[in-house]
C-alpha cells in the first residue's frame, strides 16, 4: 500500500497555523469574574464540553467574555477566537457574528462575503474567523466549530436571568 | 520522525488465510478519500460478508412473508428460516434450549427488556445492582431508570489503571443486598476480558443474578452461557458481522417464565379477550409485533459464516494483530496506550500528547483509516481514567498487519499536521 502520498490540501486548510495556535494556547481560557451569564455547550457525540461566561452591561456591552472546557483543536480555537472577537462588542454584534460564522462553516458564504456582512470594525475578526471555514470539507466537524457559539447565544439569551448555575 | 521502525510483523498462523477472508467482505475493496479503506472500527459495527448480504437479499427477493401467521407456503418457509436462525444462535451460545433465545432489536433493547421486566418485578427499594466503571452507557442507563422506578441502589466496581477489573474488588462490593451483577464480558473501550465466571460464582453465592453484556465478548471469545454461569447474556447482531436491527437476549428458562412481558401486541399472546389476556410461552412472550425477520436470518448467516472458519485460528489472528498494534503504537512518540490488561481482546484505545482524539481521527480518515474517537459511550470510564476521550482502533478477523502499519503511518502524519 502506498502511504507516502502528500497531505491533502483540505487538511492543511483545516489545521492551519492560526487554528493550531489558538487550539494549543487558547485566549481567555478562564471564568469571567462577576459574570452576568453562563452557558454550557455539550457535544454528546464526543463528550466535548465548553463553558462560556460573559459580563454584559445593562446597555448590552460585552465587557468580558471567556470560556473553559475540553475539546478538540477546532472547538477550542473557535471558542478562543470568539472570545477575542466579541470583547467590547454589543449583544447584536454577537448575534450577527454567530450567524456569519455559521454560514462560513457550512459553506454558505466565503470570507469576502462574510466581511461584507459585518461592520468594518469587525472585518479583522472575520478575517481570523474565516480560518474556521476549513470545516466545510469535514461535515461532521462543523459542530466542533460552532459549539462555543451555540453556548454563547444560549448564554446571552438567558442573560435576563443573570447568572444561572446550570 | 521515523527514527526506529517497528519490529517486523509477527506472522499469524500460516493456515489462517486472511486474504481469502477479506475477499468475502465486498466493502473492504473500496477506497476512502482516494485511499484503500483501512477499517479499524469493528467494535462499533463490523462489516458484513457477502454470505450475510446475500442471505438478506435472498429473503426479500425470494423467501419473504410474515412469520408465525400465514397458513401458506411462503409464510411457512419464512417462519422456518427465522426459527432456524434462533436455533443457530442457541447452538452458538451453547444454550440448553432454543426457547431461551429472545430476539430483540439489539443489545441495548435486550438490557432494557431485562430492566423493565425482571427488574420491575423483582428489584425493590434498597436492593443493589452491581456494575463496573467500564460499562457502556447501555449497561448503565437502563439501571438508572430502574433506580428511579424502584429506589434500588447502583454500586460500581472500580477499574485499575491498566484497565483490568480485580475480582477482589467484586468480592468487596457484592453482598447480601446484591440483586444483580450486570457487567461487560469484554470492555468495548479497553478490550479487557472480565473474569466473568468468578464474578458469577460470587454473585450466585450472594443470591444475585448475573447479566453479561456480550457485545464484544461474543465476537472475540468462545461463549458458552452454561460454562460462564450467567443468568442473562445479551449481544447485538451487527457487531457479529450480521445486520443491524437484530440482537439477542439469552436467559434461563426459569427466569423467562418468571418475567412479565415486555411489550404487548401480536405474536406474544396465547388468548386475548377484553377481560383477560394470557401470554404465549417464551420466547414469543417477549417478541410482540412482527420481528426483524430478514435481520434475524442474516444473523443466522453470520453465525454460519463464523462457523465455517476455524475460530481458534481467528482468535489467534486477532490476538496477533492486537499484540503487533500495541507494540507499534507504543513506539510512536507521545502515544500512551489506554487498556493494557493482561487478559484482553483486539480493541486498543490510546491518547497522543498534544492532539485531541477527534483531530487525530479526522487526519487518519484522510489516509483511509477509520477509527473511533470520543468517549465510546463510556463517559464514566473516561472520567475514571482521567482522559476526556480516546482514539480507538479495533481489529476484526479481516484486518491485516499491513493495516496496523497504515494506522501507525497515518498517526505519524497526524503528528505532522497537528503538532
Amino acid at each position: 500500500m502506498n502511504r507516502a502520498a502528500p497531505l491533502s490540501d483540505d487538511l492543511r486548510v483545516l489545521y492551519q497555523d492560526l487554528i493550531l495556535d489558538h487550539g494549543r494556547s487558547p485566549r481567555n481560557f478562564r471564568v469571567v469574574e462577576h459574570h452576568t451569564c453562563k452557558a454550557q455547550g455539550n457535544n454528546p457525540m464526543c463528550g466535548d464540553r465548553v463553558n462560556v461566561t460573559a459580563r454584559v452591561s445593562p446597555a448590552g456591552l460585552l465587557e468580558d467574555i471567556a470560556f473553559e472546557g475540553k475539546g478538540c483543536a477546532i472547538s477550542v480555537a473557535s471558542a478562543s477566537m470568539m472570545s477575542e472577537a466579541l470583547a467590547g462588542k454589543f449583544v447584536p454584534d454577537a448575534h450577527l457574528l454567530y450567524a456569519t460564522v455559521h454560514a462560513l462553516c457550512t459553506g454558505k458564504i466565503d470570507a469576502d462575503q462574510a466581511k461584507a456582512a459585518v461592520p468594518a470594525s469587525m472585518a479583522e475578526s472575520v478575517d481570523k474567523l474565516a480560518s474556521l471555514s476549513g470545516v466545510r470539507q469535514f461535515p461532521v466537524r462543523v459542530k466542533c466549530a460552532t459549539l462555543a457559539w451555540h453556548a454563547l447565544i444560549s448564554c446571552l439569551d438567558g442573560q435576563s436571568q443573570t447568572t444561572t448555575e446550570k | 520522525m521515523a527514527k526506529s521502525a517497528p519490529p517486523p510483523p509477527t506472522p499469524t498462523h500460516a493456515s489462517y488465510d486472511v486474504i481469502k477472508v477479506r475477499n468475502d467482505f465486498p466493502i473492504l475493496a473500496r477506497e476512502v478519500h482516494g485511499k484503500p479503506l483501512v477499517y479499524l472500527d469493528s467494535a462499533a459495527s463490523a462489516q458484513k460478508p457477502r454470505q450475510v448480504i446475500d442471505a438478506v437479499a435472498r429473503v426479500y427477493g425470494h423467501d419473504y412473508a410474515n412469520v408465525h401467521r400465514g397458513a401458506y407456503y411462503l409464510s411457512e418457509t419464512a417462519t422456518a428460516a427465522f426459527e432456524a436462525a434462533r436455533g443457530k444462535v442457541a447452538a452458538f451460545l451453547n444454550a440448553p434450549s432454543v426457547k431461551e433465545v429472545v430476539f430483540t432489536k439489539g443489545a441495548t433493547e435486550a438490557i432494557n427488556l431485562v430492566a423493565a421486566t425482571w427488574g420491575r418485578r423483582f428489584v425493590q427499594a434498597g436492593d443493589e445492582i452491581v456494575l463496573t466503571a467500564l460499562e457502556h452507557h447501555s449497561n448503565i442507563v437502563p439501571w438508572q431508570l430502574l433506580r428511579e422506578a424502584t429506589g434500588c441502589v447502583l454500586k460500581v466496581v472500580p477499574v485499575s489503571a491498566d484497565g483490568s477489573v480485580d475480582i477482589g474488588a467484586f468480592a468487596k462490593i457484592i453482598g447480601p443486598k446484591t440483586k444483580l451483577v450486570a457487567v461487560a464480558h469484554v470492555s468495548n473501550v479497553l478490550g479487557t476480558i472480565l473474569p466473568v465466571r468468578e464474578i458469577a460464582d460470587l454473585a450466585h453465592a450472594a443470591g444475585a443474578k448475573v447479566l453479561l453484556d456480550g457485545c464484544q465478548g461474543v465476537v472475540h471469545e468462545h461463549v458458552d452461557v452454561q460454562a460462564l454461569g450467567c443468568d442473562f447474556y445479551v449481544f447485538s447482531g451487527h457487531k457479529l458481522y450480521g445486520p443491524t436491527g437484530i440482537g439477542v437476549l439469552w436467559a434461563t428458562t426459569e427466569l423467562l417464565h418468571a418475567m412479565p412481558p415486555y411489550q404487548g401486541g401480536g405474536d406474544m399472546i396465547d388468548t386475548v379477550t377484553f377481560a383477560k389476556t394470557t401470554w404465549a410461552p417464551p420466547p414469543a412472550k417477549f417478541e410482540a409485533g412482527t420481528p426483524p425477520i430478514a435481520a434475524a436470518i442474516g444473523l443466522g448467516a453470520a453465525i454460519d459464516y463464523l462457523n465455517s472458519l476455524d475460530r481458534t485460528l481467528v482468535a489467534a489472528h486477532e490476538d496477533a494483530l492486537l499484540r503487533y498494534a500495541m507494540t507499534a503504537l507504543a513506539q510512536v512518540p507521545g502515544v500512551r496506550l489506554i487498556g493494557t490488561a493482561r487478559a484482553k481482546t483486539a480493541v486498543q484505545s490510546f491518547v497522543m500528547a498534544g492532539a485531541h482524539p477527534h483531530d487525530i481521527a479526522t487526519v487518519l480518515d484522510r489516509s483511509g483509516v477509520s477509527v473511533r474517537a470520543g468517549h465510546h459511550c463510556a463517559q464514566p470510564l473516561m472520567d475514571a481514567l482521567g482522559v476526556p476521550a480516546t482514539t480507538r482502533a479495533s481489529f476484526a478477523l479481516y484486518n491485516t498487519m499491513a493495516e496496523v502499519d497504515a494506522l501507525v503511518t497515518a498517526l505519524r502524519r497526524a503528528q505532522d499536521v497537528l503538532l
